[in-house]
């Protein structure tokens, strides 16, 4: 972790200033790439080769993943949460009103999505271990384990023996995202609740890997700090994960802040050239890497995106509790879904890409 | 797409594949792995196809007779897109443990492939190493032990290493898939030398496995003497899967004929065609 560390004071803004086209270009063109290789492809300047980053990025990714795209769908079972965080639908200082699932509704809730076709689950909850207890999420996976051959948690932080036992009950993956690297920021919006402790949240992924996750996904939240030096930062984190737990596959997301109800309006804007340049410039350093885009991001976009490089998408998602199902849930979603297409319009996006969807890529055993 | 003839294969090939109708099998050379005789020593990979409609008409154009298929990826839920269902019946399913980590898993996915129905034949692939995708010839050893124990048709995919081939061996694997290069990296057969010391001291077959990028590295690894090649990523990403398959199938036959006709061996000297001890009478 020293290696992240080492960047938390690094003058990003100074540096990325003084790269030219030449450093660009000779970064461009190397096989394994440096840190100071990735902060180069990050930056400014670097927006001018994005064409010759995308073809890089487009031969390496068929390389290593084919003409395919892993296929999910999250699942929202509990919003309630502790935490106050500025930029959340579900933050606690909201008065929306809160939902949690019996395990007969994420029963039917499981039904719906594995009916559209999906085979893996993204099982997301607020931070309220009182409301969701073990007990509680293991009774949960045993119910999803017989309709998905892959289940993911996006929960809150745990410790490593929690992670365990959740590993144990059939759970293979985990996302968390560290939302910022900067510390200030992270302070500035994380008003109150057990996250606000930033090294807590950091070490996540690695308590994750140690516990046996065969997938650990993170990531930045696009709106919050600096886009390049946050980009940088997950990069730089990605690639500790890969190298001290070669068994574990990366991945990162880039979501973008989109409007929530009762959340802020995001700080910084990221435009779809730079988030472009950011998945091609991960790519170039991680050539194995994961890349997952939700359905934060429009339609039109998801589709040209398809080429560059991503590897992993999300379809026919609602981001509410009991939103598949329960038809008169009125809960809150936690962020706005911009691609409404169904499964199968995804799909048949992909196909018509030239892509194949691939809905099953684990064996719960 | 390309336009493809009834038979699945692409019309700008049609010619060729008549020709080598004609071909002969003139010394009747079959590779025998559990019962099964293979003519074709081109095994392929259902993996990294842009489509799945393309598996069969690669199978039908390149000849190949076994097909590795990942078990994380077979769906034989109900409403799931079943990837058997692309391959033909004639065709030998070689399950892989892909996702393995342990010997361990890779024995629970073994079981559960033949619980699946895919037959009984499985590639071993305890994999470690995300960023090389580098066997771990330990666990795999391990695993083999056990599934050949259960009646497995055991081919474990290993980095190249004779010892571990002779323990192999010993272990009840039926054949050894040492890997040319890492997977998916069309470099080739980086690890030359290693696997031709295999091919020399193997009392089982050998399958290059993993790397071979083009036809002529196929070609060079049958001239070698290795007794069948896995290709899959060459395949499945060309922008022509079906025409890909079949150059593979021109490629490992010449290779083969190249070895069984014992060609002369390649010299670094010119050698004299009057050779100095020529005189020598008694």
């Amino acid at each position: 972790m020293d290696v992240v560390k080492q960047f938390e004071s690094f003058d990003f803004n100074s540096y990325f200033k003084s790269v030219s086209a030449a450093d660009v270009l000779h970064s461009l063109n190397r096989d394994l790439l440096s840190p100071y290789d990735l902060l180069n492809l990050l930056s400014e300047p670097a927006l001018q080769f994005l064409e010759q980053m995308a073809q890089k990025s487009q031969k390496i990714t068929r390389q290593y993943f084919g003409r395919t795209i892993g296929m999910y769908a999250p699942l929202y079972i509990s919003d309630y949460c502790s935490n106050h965080c500025t930029y959340c639908g579900f933050n606690c200082a909201s008065d929306a009103k809160r939902l949690k699932l019996t395990i007969d509704q994420i029963k039917a809730e499981a039904q719906v999505i594995s009916d559209m076709g999906i085979r893996h689950i993204l099982v997301l909850t607020g931070e309220a271990p009182e409301k969701t207890p073990m007990s509680y999420l293991i009774e949960a996976v045993e119910v999803l384990k017989t309709c998905f051959s892959s289940i993911g948690i996006e929960m809150f932080p745990m410790d490593e023996e929690d992670y365990r036992q959740l590993k144990d009950a059939g759970v293979d993956s985990l996302t968390v995202y560290q939302e910022t690297y900067d510390q200030q920021i992270y302070k500035q919006v994380h008003l109150k609740g057990k996250k606000m402790d930033y090294q807590y949240r950091l070490l996540t992924p690695e308590r994750g890997a140690r516990a046996g996750f065969r997938s650990v996904n993170i990531g930045p939240l696009f709106g919050l700090g600096e886009p390049g030096s946050e980009a940088f930062m997950a990069g730089l984190h990605a690639k500790y994960l890969e190298q001290t737990f070669p068994d574990v596959e990366i991945s990162l997301s880039l979501p973008r802040m989109t409007k929530a109800a009762g959340g802020i309006a995001p700080r910084h804007t990221l435009s779809d050239r730079r988030f472009v340049q950011f998945i091609l410039a991960w790519r170039l350093f991680m050539p194995r890497l994961g890349i997952t885009v939700s359905t934060r991001e429009s339609a039109r976009f998801r589709d040209k995106l398809l080429h560059l490089g991503v590897t992993r998408y999300s379809a026919g998602s609602k981001t509410d509790v009991g939103g598949y199902a329960l038809k008169d849930a009125e809960a809150t979603a936690q962020f706005e879904v911009t691609d409404t297409r169904t499964v199968d319009e995804v799909t048949q996006m992909i196909r018509e890409n030239g892509f194949q969807p691939v809905f099953k890529d684990w064996e719960i055993f | 797409m390309i336009p493809l003839s009834k038979k699945g294969i692409p019309l700008s090939c049609s010619a060729l594949w008549e020709e080598d109708e004609k071909m002969t099998n003139a010394q009747n050379d079959v590779l025998v792995l559990g019962d099964i005789e293979f003519s074709s020593r081109l095994f392929t990979g259902t993996g990294k196809f842009a489509s799945r409609d393309l598996i069969t008409p690669m199978l039908e154009a390149s000849g190949s007779q076994m097909i590795t298929v990942a078990l994380r990826r077979v769906d034989s839920s109900e409403k799931g897109d079943n990837i058997l269902n692309y391959i033909p019946k004639t065709v030998t399913l070689l399950p892989n443990t892909s996702g393995a980590r342990t010997a361990q898993e890779a024995v629970r996915i073994a079981r559960i492939a033949r619980e699946a129905g895919c037959g009984n034949f499985i590639k071993i692939e305890v994999i470690t190493d995300m960023q090389y995708l580098l066997p771990d010839n330990h666990e795999t050893l391990l695993a083999t032990e056990i599934l050949a124990k259960e009646g497995f048709v055991v081919l474990p995919y290993m980095m190249p290493d004779i010892t571990v081939t002779k323990q192999l061996y010993n272990a009840g694997a039926a054949a050894v898939m040492p890997l040319g290069s890492p997977i998916g990296t069309n470099r080739g057969l980086e690890m030359k030398p290693m696997i031709k010391m295999i091919i020399e001291t193997s009392k089982i077959p050998v399958v290059v496995d993993a790397g071979i990028g083009r036809p002529s590295q196929a070609a060079e690894a049958m001239e070698m003497g290795a007794d069948a090649v896995l290709v899959n990523t060459a395949i499945a990403t060309a922008a022509d899967p079906v025409l890909a398959g079949k150059a593979f199938s021109y490629a490992v036959k010449a290779g083969r004929m190249a070895y069984l006709s014992s060609l002369a061996e390649t010299k670094m000297q010119a050698s004299a065609s009057s050779p100095l001890t020529g005189f020598l009478r008694d």
